[in-house]
């Protein structure tokens, strides 16, 4: 196995200057750094002794033999980005959500797998230990044949006008239903796979003038209904919390990222140490402890996963490859469709092509 | 340092066991008459550290204590920050740039440089550092501050960054404006000690997770108990019952066994609480209060 790979986080914005954070503090990664930002580029430069660092992406690939590449850069340069590092047999990790379109998210996942790179989306709630563990329970038919899905997930993101993230620009991948909703739509497509119906979606905009603020909709999984309730304009939460709940003919199965609750109205066989009633699980007892924490153990663990599939070789993610991500975008497309057939949506203006051809530099982005 | 130090997670709705009892305890605290007198409780039971997040809250509870110096006569504050979720929400709405700038006092000249985009050299950075640390200090005037430290986001942030400089600016500033000690709240202690020493700083205070479960402490608990036995630091312990996961006695007496750590750091809401830890500390790790203070 390779002791250390050769790695570059693109895009340093909150979540790149996070994931740049965790790759340089692993043991088994040599960290590049690469934002188009002056100010940035050049603080760290400065500041971090042996820190290479590139204001150009195009110029990184060329000059640096890398091994692999994180993209966090808008939503809206994902595709670019990733295939220019595919075609050149460079593994990649891309922040979520993946492609505004989903056909080109399948093109990418396509090529991925037929160079045998290893792909992976920061989906990472799948590495939250309360999620692994209602997956578990899940496939053991603990809680009986699902009946009732609900996805939530609310946070104070766009708490008023105004504002200049790309985070809020449909034409940048912005947007509650890109940026937020992905994460519990992604749960249900980790736990039911491709929704079969969508109906009833309503996307609003509370704030923002662009694109919407919340999201509600429901998701037929074949014979499993789901609601997705989804808001980021909601000052009562401290950070995003992200919930799933599900009732079944055997009981009733909740987790967020804290804990996790089953209640089994009878005990089947296939689970041992359990109990009718209430069992509940906390993130104490159901987490592993990173090599590095900076954030909660599931960034930590997602990218480590990534390391160590590059460094073994394995040539595939070992969760949320670009296949599954697709899924989630194919799915959030399903949800833009079934909106645009609704009464409201005729009446709200649609993004002018103005505001998506516009170029923008990295700057203002957060 | 005392022995017992009052934390502040439970008056903001941070709980790491559930999202449902961290909402509870956010509106049971919502008035500052409800936090004052859970730390009332507290001081009257010899706990008199609060350490406490520069959240904006905060600020209300220093004016009680400035407004009142009879009554709080040996209250200590040991401000933690920055309070991470107000420069996250500015990142946000303003860019990385902008929240810095956000933030900064409002005298023209930091502003100008900063608004004009242009490269910062490295003497910047020191400059945004200290005048960032004395805006987060303004409202601890007057008060009794022995000890400042960085918050656990941003010591592992710049941790894993490398951008090791960061620590001996706060650390330099501290010493030098405040007459304080500079600490260093982090999920990753035996790393963060490796670069604290290669930038000089000796015998750093240090406040991490020191669980017997080992539950966020990253490095491993063999490492951070080889750390305890064998090197020079002074150790805060929190979440020393891993969020309930170790029924007290058996956490505080497996803390009284364990060498270099000074203190420990818990969050309570009731008096019965608070009285349990004090008297759990005081039978395995003696006085509550440092020897030789009122």
């Amino acid at each position: 196995m390779q002791d250390k790979i050769k790695i570059a986080v693109v895009g340093l914005g909150k979540m790149g200057l996070s994931h740049f954070s965790m790759v340089r503090a692993h043991p088994n990664a040599e960290t590049i750094a690469c934002d188009a930002t002056g100010f940035l580029v050049d603080v760290l430069s400065k500041n971090i002794p042996g820190l290479t660092v590139h204001r150009k992406y195009d110029r990184l690939l060329e000059t640096e033999d890398l091994d692999a590449v994180v993209i966090a850069t808008p939503s809206r340069m994902h595709d670019t980005m990733v295939r220019a590092a595919l075609e050149r047999d460079i593994h990649v990790f891309c922040e979520k959500p993946f492609c505004l379109d989903w056909r080109t998210a399948e093109a990418l996942a396509d090529l991925a797998e037929a160079r045998g790179l290893v792909n992976q989306v920061g989906y990472h709630y799948r590495y939250v230990g309360a999620f692994q563990h209602m997956k578990k329970l899940l496939e053991a038919g603990a809680i009986g044949r699902v009946t009732h899905v609900q996805a939530e997930a609310y946070g104070p993101v766009v708490l008023r006008e105004n504002k200049k993230s790309w985070r809020n620009q449909k034409s940048e991948g912005g947007g509650c239903l890109y940026d937020y909703a992905a994460h519990p739509l992604n749960l249900l497509n980790w736990f039911f796979g491709a929704p079969t119906e969508v109906s009833g979606s309503v996307l609003s905009s509370i704030f923002s003038r662009d694109t919407d603020d919340a999201v509600l909709s429901t998701l037929q999984f074949g014979a499993v209904p789901a609601q997705l309730s989804v808001n980021w304009s909601d000052e009562s939460h401290r950070k995003m919390s992200t919930k799933i709940t599900m009732i079944g003919t055997n009981g009733r199965l909740y987790a967020d990222r804290q804990e996790c609750q089953l209640f089994l109205r009878e005990v089947p066989e296939t689970l041992s140490g359990y109990e009718k009633g209430w069992t509940v699980k906390y993130t104490t007892e159901l987490t592993e402890d990173p090599w590095f924490y900076l954030r909660g153990e599931e960034y930590s663990n997602q990218l480590d996963g990534f390391i160590q599939a590059v460094r073994a070789k394995r040539g595939a993610a070992e969760e949320n490859d670009f296949r599954s991500a697709a899924l989630t975008d194919k799915s959030i497309a399903m949800i833009l469709e079934d909106n645009a057939r609704s009464p409201q949506a005729a009446a709200a203006p649609a993004p002018s092509p103005a505001q998506a051809g516009r170029k923008r530099s990295w700057f203002g982005r957060a | 340092m005392d022995r017992l130090l009052f934390g502040d997670n439970q008056f903001f709705g941070i709980n790491h066991m559930s999202e449902e009892k961290a909402r509870a305890q956010s509106m049971r605290f919502q008035d500052t008459q409800a936090i004052m007198e859970v730390l009332d409780i507290a001081y009257d039971e010899g706990i008199r550290t609060f350490m406490c997040t520069t959240h904006d809250r905060v600020s209300q509870i220093c004016d009680v204590v400035r407004a009142n110096p009879g009554r709080y006569r040996d209250f200590i504050f040991y401000p933690c920050m920055p309070y991470a979720h107000k420069y996250a929400n500015a990142v946000t709405d303003h860019g990385m740039v902008g929240a810095v700038t956000h933030f900064m006092p409002d005298d023209g000249l930091m502003k100008t440089m900063l608004s004009g985009g242009k490269a910062l050299a490295s003497k910047d950075v020191e400059g945004i550092v200290k005048i960032l640390i004395d805006v987060e200090m303004k409202m601890f005037a007057g008060l009794d501050t022995p000890v400042i430290f960085l918050q656990n986001v941003f010591t592992d942030l710049l941790l894993g960054m490398g951008f090791n400089r960061a620590f001996r600016i706060f650390h330099d500033h501290v010493r030098q404006k405040y007459g304080a000690e500079p600490g260093y709240i982090t999920m990753n202690m035996p790393m963060l000690l490796d670069v604290l020493e290669e930038q000089g700083i000796e015998n750093p205070v240090i406040c991490s997770n020191i669980n017997k479960i080992g539950f966020r402490m990253a490095g491993g608990l063999e490492r951070y108990l080889e750390v305890l036995r064998t090197r020079k630091l002074q150790a805060i312990a929190m979440s020393v019952y891993a969020s309930g996961a170790i029924p007290a006695e058996e956490a505080i007496s497996w803390i009284g066994d364990l060498p270099n750590v000074q203190s420990i750091v818990f969050g309570a809401s009731s008096g019965g609480n608070i009285r349990n830890t004090r008297d759990l500390v005081q039978t395995h790790m003696g006085p509550v209060t440092a020897p030789g203070v009122a």
